[in-house]
């Protein structure tokens, strides 16, 4: 045995695996273990797969760990932890330096596995007091081969176990140390040590990042019905509202998820719902409703994949034309998908300043690979900047005649809210006039119903403007230009780099984060200047292509389309890209 | 700002320069007469009044008062409401609507803004029929009754709205009859004064759509509980009255309990005093700091 690898050997990244059946513990045994990553000065990127069981479906938590953030999953692991026989025979081949499990009640056949990868037997029995700690021991062990300080680790499992008896939080760490020392005995020649830039960063979900960015951007109300994959923003803020003077509700259905947020809004405070595909289906009435009577809301979409109940814990980017047409009419509102987990949070800012200046609906659309992977941030701006818009100023005159809806050159009219004396008016979902007085049935009125019309359509046009431009990513001059949406930014980046390496320009890539308005001569101005382009995105009838050509004309033909549910495959994506670069 | 006394609202201070647009002798005037006789008893603030309604005849209630309004979308006044007071507990926050809207279409929400019993005030406009949409059956239609999509009639057994609101746990249970204004606005009165989630439904006749259910019909049916020894206290007294109808309609306080707290008094941000619609906004920078490191 060699110990340690020597000084000079450090790898770039580290890539930890852990699988086993739902309910072993995984999650937390993956948080406790990024978490050290992060705190030691790593860049991680980590995405638990798993079934939409309680107990017993396979589960799967990839981690990459490394001096520079990973863009998304790995395919192959150096180390997987397997937790059960069926996580050794489904995964042990993708595993380069080996397979590390509980060798009392568990075999591995070294035959099976790669050349060079062995099988890391962990005496658990001897290393853990308890069968429940083995995931603490395995965790220790893996510490060693990533190079972690198992100090860090001791720490994590200090604070994960931070509500259990004082047995537990010192069994953990005593199985851990263990499993740690008998790693350093016996597996120093699998080590893959990393080291990190001592930087201590934070590590979040996309779910997260948007519960945290709703919060800085002082929304006061949440409403919501439990749905995968959205629920998670649910359960951070839950526990949290109170603190930071927001209310939350959950709802019986969506239906009264976005009235209430609407009935919040019109009370006057920052208010957001958030669902899936299924339960925004239920929302569209109310999205219209938040349209018409010029209510700000913001409504968070975690695409899963479709249609019907489809695909509960799969992701897939299948929603975009259900957002696009949502609810009956003509009526402004504002679609916007994050390209990360740090965008996710600062989109959630924008989103808020963007639904109260222009008083209308603002869609922020996820997706479950974007809200549930985690990755490190190196910081975040919580002091987000707050426009609340237009508001009717001063004491009115107490009579009836506030003009709500006054017919204004970018039609956006100056606001009031209950409580407020003087600007007394009714908010109505039948056409109005500027005091929103009804013009639907008994006083038709076509030129104000026109004019009604101008107005709300006419805040689109100033939105666009205030929109964050659309950037190009990577080399001014490449000879593939990739497109891309949400979470699939990460295959993108991914692309970019491998293909770019040693300073090539052969690739870049243009996120598009505002997906309606649409900066449509922005967007056509690069793609005109592009040599050959490709999109990348998650559904079968290429959403974001067709959203393009609607708007600019351009017809993107090359596609890298997926609907499987699985994110994308690294290699596989790189492969498709020097196809397209050579077709 | 104060509120103005009592003695210095007048019911006429609730009343919109916008004309209802109801058929006339439509019950539905009576019941907008008696939300601003309330109001005004109550010594109301207009500013401070949030009227709220889905879509029907009655929803267009709001458009007449002076009050703030919230005219929603087709069976939703509740969730509205409940929005609205949840983000400004300060408002006085009346949800309105037709059995339609509230008792067919909204029902989902009926239940659990009764069992929630956040401090709100719902009136329903109850005309057995669909009339906005010119005569159809609606919830509450009588069995038997030929409307026009019933036209051999009504085969389904109507719903019983104050049996189901006891049973789902509203704290506050009346019903009004539109043909005796002050005795509606007296319980609408009362129900505003509630603390907790507040019925009453209105018999409100139908005047163009619904040629069973008129003002002589509902005449000969109702009583007062109040003259009839009721205890509004008792819950089994209160179902035994609900399960008069469709015989006899017994008008009047049915329920009114003081033992359920109201969800204000629970939630954990409200029960702190927090006004979300006063709050500050922007994170502070050390709670911005805590988060962080909660991630770290």
């Amino acid at each position: 045995m060699s110990g340690i690898a020597e000084a000079g050997t450090k790898a770039a990244s580290f890539r930890l695996w852990i699988g086993g059946a739902a309910g072993d513990g995984i999650a937390a045994a993956g948080q406790s273990y990024i978490k050290a990553c992060a705190r030691s000065g790593l860049q991680v990127y980590a995405y638990n797969s798993y079934e939409s069981v309680i107990r017993g479906g396979h589960v799967l938590f990839m981690a990459e760990a490394g001096t520079q953030k990973p863009c998304l999953q790995s395919s192959s692991c150096d180390i997987l932890i397997a937790l059960n026989q069926e996580t050794i025979d489904r995964e042990g081949p993708r595993a380069g330096k080996g397979v590390l499990f509980n060798s009392d009640r568990l075999r591995v056949d070294s035959s099976r596995l790669q050349s060079g990868a062995r099988a890391l037997g962990l005496p658990c029995g001897q290393l853990a007091q308890n069968p429940l700690m083995q995931n603490s021991a395995a965790l220790g062990a893996a510490a060693f081969l990533a190079g972690l300080d198992m100090d860090v680790l001791a720490e994590l499992l200090r604070e994960t176990f931070k509500k259990k008896t004082t047995a537990v939080i010192e069994g953990n760490i005593l199985a851990a140390r263990a499993g740690h020392g008998y790693a350093v005995a016996h597996f120093g020649d699998s080590a893959v040590p990393v080291s990190g830039d001592g930087k201590r960063r934070m590590v979040l979900s996309g779910n997260e990042a948007m519960a945290f960015g709703a919060v800085a951007a002082g929304c006061k109300f949440f409403s919501a019905y439990p749905m995968t994959p959205a629920s998670s923003i649910m359960h951070w803020l839950a526990p949290r509202a109170a603190a930071y003077s927001m209310v939350f509700k959950q709802t019986e259905d969506e239906i009264a998820a976005i009235n209430m947020a609407i009935g919040a809004s019109v009370a006057g405070v920052r208010a957001m719902t958030a669902t899936s595909g299924g339960g925004f289906a239920l929302m569209t009435e109310g999205l219209g409703l938040s349209g018409m009577i010029e209510a700000p809301l913001v409504v968070v979409e975690v695409q899963r994949g479709g249609p019907s109940t489809g695909l509960p814990t799969r992701s897939e980017q299948g929603d975009l034309f259900q957002i696009l047409g949502a609810s009956q009419g003509d009526y402004p509102k504002i679609i916007l998908a994050p390209t990360g987990v740090e965008d996710a949070f600062y989109t959630m800012g924008e989103a808020f300043n963007l639904a109260e200046r222009f008083q209308l609906p603002v869609v922020v659309l996820s997706d479950l690979i974007l809200a549930e992977h985690r990755e490190t941030v190196d910081d975040l701006n919580a002091a987000l900047p707050i426009d609340r818009g237009v508001w009717a100023q001063n004491s009115g005159s107490g009579q009836d005649g506030f003009k709500r809806y006054a017919v204004t050159s970018n039609g956006v009219s100056p606001r009031a809210a209950p409580g407020q004396a003087g600007f007394i008016h009714v908010a109505a979902s039948d056409e109005h006039d500027e005091e929103g007085r009804l013009i639907s049935d008994v006083h038709p009125d076509p030129a104000m119903r026109k004019a009604m019309m101008d107005k709300r359509m006419r805040k689109l046009d100033s939105a666009a403007e205030a929109l964050r431009p659309e950037v190009l990513e990577g080399p001014a001059d490449a000879d593939l230009t990739l497109v891309s949406w949400g979470s699939s930014c990460g295959a993108a980046r991914h692309v970019m780099r491998c293909l770019n390496e040693g300073r090539k320009t052969r690739v870049n890539f243009l996120p598009i984060r505002n997906l309606h308005p649409f900066r449509s001569e922005e967007v056509l101005a690069i793609l005109k200047r592009a040599k050959r382009v490709m999109a990348i995105e998650e559904n079968y009838t290429a959403q974001l292509c067709r959203l393009i050509r609607m708007e600019t004309g351009f017809d993107i033909v090359r596609r890298w389309l997926k609907y499987d549910g699985d994110p994308f495959d690294p290699e596989a994506s790189v492969r498709r890209a020097e196809e397209a670069l050579h077709d | 700002m104060t509120s103005p006394s009592p003695a210095a609202v007048k019911a006429e201070d609730f009343r919109s320069e916008t004309k209802p647009d109801w058929c006339p002798s439509c019950g539905n005037f009576g019941v907008l007469n008696a939300v601003e006789k309330a109001c005004a008893a109550l010594g109301l603030a207009n500013k401070d009044v949030l009227c709220v309604s889905g879509i029907g005849c009655s929803s267009n209630l709001p458009g007449f008062l002076k009050a703030y309004g919230l005219h929603g979308i087709h069976g939703r006044a509740l969730p509205l409401a409940t929005g609205a007071k949840l983000a400004n507990p300060a408002l006085t926050v009346i949800a309105v609507g037709g059995d339609g809207d509230g008792y067919g279409i909204g029902m989902g929400h009926f239940i659990h803004a009764m069992r929630r019993n956040l401090n709100l005030t719902y009136l329903v406009m109850n005309n057995e029929i669909y009339g906005l949409t010119t005569g159809q059956a609606s919830p509450t239609t009588m069995k038997g009754t030929m409307t026009k999509s019933t036209p051999e009639g009504c085969i389904e057994n109507p719903i019983n709205p104050i049996a189901l609101a006891l049973a789902a746990g509203a704290s506050f249970v009346a019903r009004a009859f539109c043909g005796d204004i002050a005795h509606m606005a007296s319980l609408v009165t009362q129900a505003i004064e509630h603390k907790g989630f507040s019925l009453v439904d209105c018999l409100s006749p139908c005047v163009t759509f619904n040629k069973v259910n008129t003002y002589p019909w509902f005449r000969q049916r109702v009583y007062k509980l109040e003259d009839s020894g009721h205890d509004a206290s008792n819950f089994s007294a209160a179902m035994t009255r609900a399960m008069e109808s469709p015989g006899r309609f017994p008008i009047g306080v049915f329920y009114r309990s003081s033992g359920i707290r109201a969800y204000e008094d629970l939630d954990s941000t409200l029960s702190r005093g927090t006004t979300p619609a006063a709050a500050k906004l922007s994170l502070s920078g050390k709670a911005s700091e805590a988060i962080k490191e909660s991630f770290r």
